[in-house]
């Protein structure tokens, strides 16, 4: 692909169930309206699904200046391939710049699957993305795409480029960027598709789906209490629900902790899970993995317990106990409980 | 209906559980001291290709592509049950991103010859892109099922999985060839068996064979690995590796911790009075 062709603007895909838009995208087009403004150019998004035109006023009160409608009574679910499709059609006619996917199920697969169709670069899970220069050699690249992503399991910081295809791709978990401020007076473009499906495209079709309601809401929690490997089992996690329950917090893990079964996957806090800014944070059992600390460290307060002094944690933490979970734990509900 | 399965494995350096024994005292991780290890969903992969060759019968071909140290996963794939492995190895294959990693395993799969399903962990703990299966799955023109923690019905080319979906999980039906990316929250691997061990724990890779003899002794027990370059694999070398790749590291930064002053308290029923205390007063809690 030509990149000096390529120069139109900053897009962001909408995702959605049934009409219902996805947080992440909202934080997106905050994100990108910044980058947008930095680099002169338009924001764009496209919404694919069914019932899905009556979004187009918000995602423009939301930032977006442009806004493709691709409306179709059998993609109100997110399908891999006519999504892709109609994606790379998009991708195609105007050449966007920049693609910005949230990195929620549904965009690690459709991401890469455009990514692959345009042959272009597509960096997961940023953590902070810039407009900047890149240079290798003699040459300049100069307005191009910083992603910023932790890498080797969280160990390193890695600043990527994608100097010569376009679009430059990225996905960015919820709650790494801001939402928007709304304005509601804000005008813009709506562009309206009028897709249709291929036998191709629906060769997987859903025949059920079950969605359970969202029961762990760590994004607006004031106090989360959470766990790591120092636990050593589902069974010694137990505690932290109760001091958090006590403290009116939400319970959070490493991924360590979930992987291992501790917990589910919900409760994930880090690069490839939540992340969050609470008033308080408290780290147990925690080591420290930056991956995991990229997704708790705004945090207002935080207070690490760890057997190991020289636990990586305690250097972001504001109060610090070494000593033993199981010890401590109790008397932390113990004082809370007997507080004046 | 038998099937023809390939599973795609990496090595991967054992991130999970990064202790202050593999950090420098400047506070950087030693990645040498991280055992190198099969990465874990990948396990889950070939477990699931397992579970469909003891149901309907097939054949197993695991594929990775990474340097010659990365024999010893094929060689543990080969433990629990899997019926072919290849090695992927060339200098040129360095370096690669996602998508000049999906040139080389797209074009190594097709060389392989026949097949309907796909197998793939749902992402690597190095990278945690999970962008390498799609972008295969795009190449191979075929659709994709990530996130799969089952196969619930297969009979002939009709399918039906059970994959993960943001606060909940759907099924879908369909028809293969398919790729599958497996998540942890499917069947659990099965460990090696020992008798399968024993056997494989003497395969090599040709590079690795000292002598003529040795070669011929290991390939009349089907014990030679085969390894596949750049030229074996048949892909363009300027898709493959650092040349092959669309994005460039502009920059990588070690993380470096130094220790930022904070309160300390001790595990006494006092030290924690004084810090919950310490939280009420600064309207923490």
């Amino acid at each position: 692909m030509n990149r000096q062709v390529m120069e139109n603007g900053v897009w962001v895909f909408i995702e959605n169930d049934l009409g219902a838009i996805a947080d992440v995208s909202f934080e997106l087009l905050w994100k990108g309206r910044e980058l947008a403004d930095q680099l002169r150019s338009e924001l764009a998004c496209f919404i694919i699904g069914h019932g899905v035109l009556d979004a187009a006023p918000e995602l423009i009160a939301h930032g977006a200046d442009k806004v493709y409608v691709a409306d179709h009574s059998q993609l109100g679910h997110y399908l891999t391939l006519p999504y892709t499709r109609i994606a790379v059609e998009l991708i195609r006619e105007y050449l966007p710049s920049i693609l910005l996917i949230g990195a929620t199920n549904t965009g690690r697969d459709l991401a890469p699957r455009i990514a692959s169709h345009m042959r272009t670069g597509l960096t997961a899970d940023c953590t902070d993305l810039q407009i900047g220069e890149y240079k290798f050699g003699k040459r300049i690249w100069n307005k191009i795409l910083l992603q910023i992503r932790p890498a080797f399991g969280g160990n390193v910081i890695a600043t990527i480029v994608t100097p010569e295809t376009r679009p430059q791709m990225a996905t960015v978990r919820e709650g790494v960027f801001k939402q928007p401020s709304v304005d509601s007076s804000r005008k813009g473009q709506v562009v309206q598709l009028n897709p249709t499906l291929t036998e191709q495209d629906l060769i997987l079709k859903i025949v059920e789906r079950v969605k359970a309601e969202k029961k762990v809401n760590l994004k607006s929690a004031r106090v989360i209490v959470a766990g790591g490997m120092g636990f050593g089992s589902r069974e010694n996690f137990k505690i932290i629900h109760e001091l958090a329950k006590i403290l009116g917090g939400e319970v959070g893990a490493t991924r360590a902790a979930v992987d291992a079964g501790f917990i589910d996957r919900e409760h994930q806090i880090g690069q490839t899970g939540v992340t969050v800014r609470p008033n308080l944070y408290i780290a147990l059992g925690i080591s420290g993995a930056v991956q995991h600390m990229a997704g708790m460290q705004e945090s207002n307060r935080i207070a690490a317990i760890n057997t190991d002094p020289n636990a990586p944690i305690f250097s972001i933490a504001h109060y610090g106990i070494v000593g033993n979970l199981h010890e401590t734990i109790p008397r932390m509900i113990k004082a809370y409980k007997e507080k004046d | 209906m038998s099937y023809d399965m390939v599973c795609l494995i990496k090595q991967v350096p054992d991130t999970r559980n990064v202790t202050s024994d593999v950090l420098r005292e400047d506070g950087t991780v030693n990645r040498q001291a991280l055992p190198a290890v099969v990465n874990p969903d990948d396990l889950f992969a070939l477990e699931m290709a397992l579970g469909v060759k003891d149901k309907f019968g097939g054949k197993i071909t695991v594929i990775s592509m990474g340097p010659p140290m990365a024999v010893e996963v094929l060689k543990d794939a080969l433990s629990r049950g899997a019926d072919h492995a290849i090695l992927l190895t060339d200098k040129k294959f360095a370096g690669a991103d996602t998508l000049a990693t999906s040139h080389v395993l797209e074009s190594a799969i097709r060389k392989n010859g026949n097949f309907n399903l796909i197998f793939c962990g749902r992402q690597a703990i190095d990278g945690d892109t999970a962008q390498v299966g799609p972008q295969v799955a795009e190449k191979l023109n075929i659709p994709q099922a990530t996130l799969a923690e089952s196969i619930e019905y297969l009979h002939g080319d009709e399918v039906v999985i059970r994959r993960v979906i943001e606060g909940g999980y759907e099924r879908i039906r369909g028809k293969i060839p398919l790729l599958i990316t497996v998540t942890n929250t499917a069947e659990r691997p099965r460990p090696p068996s020992v008798k399968r061990l024993m056997f494989w724990k003497k395969a090599k890779t040709i590079s690795s064979v000292q002598s003529e003899e040795e070669r011929e002794m290991l390939s009349n027990r089907g014990l030679l690995i085969p390894v596949w370059d750049l030229e074996d694999v048949g892909c363009p070398a300027e898709v493959c590796g650092f040349v092959g790749s669309a994005t460039w590291i502009k920059r990588v930064e070690s993380v470096k911790l130094t220790p930022r002053e904070h309160k300390c308290f001790d595990t006494s029923e006092q030290g924690i009075k004084d810090l919950i205390n310490e939280l009420i007063v600064e309207h923490i809690i």
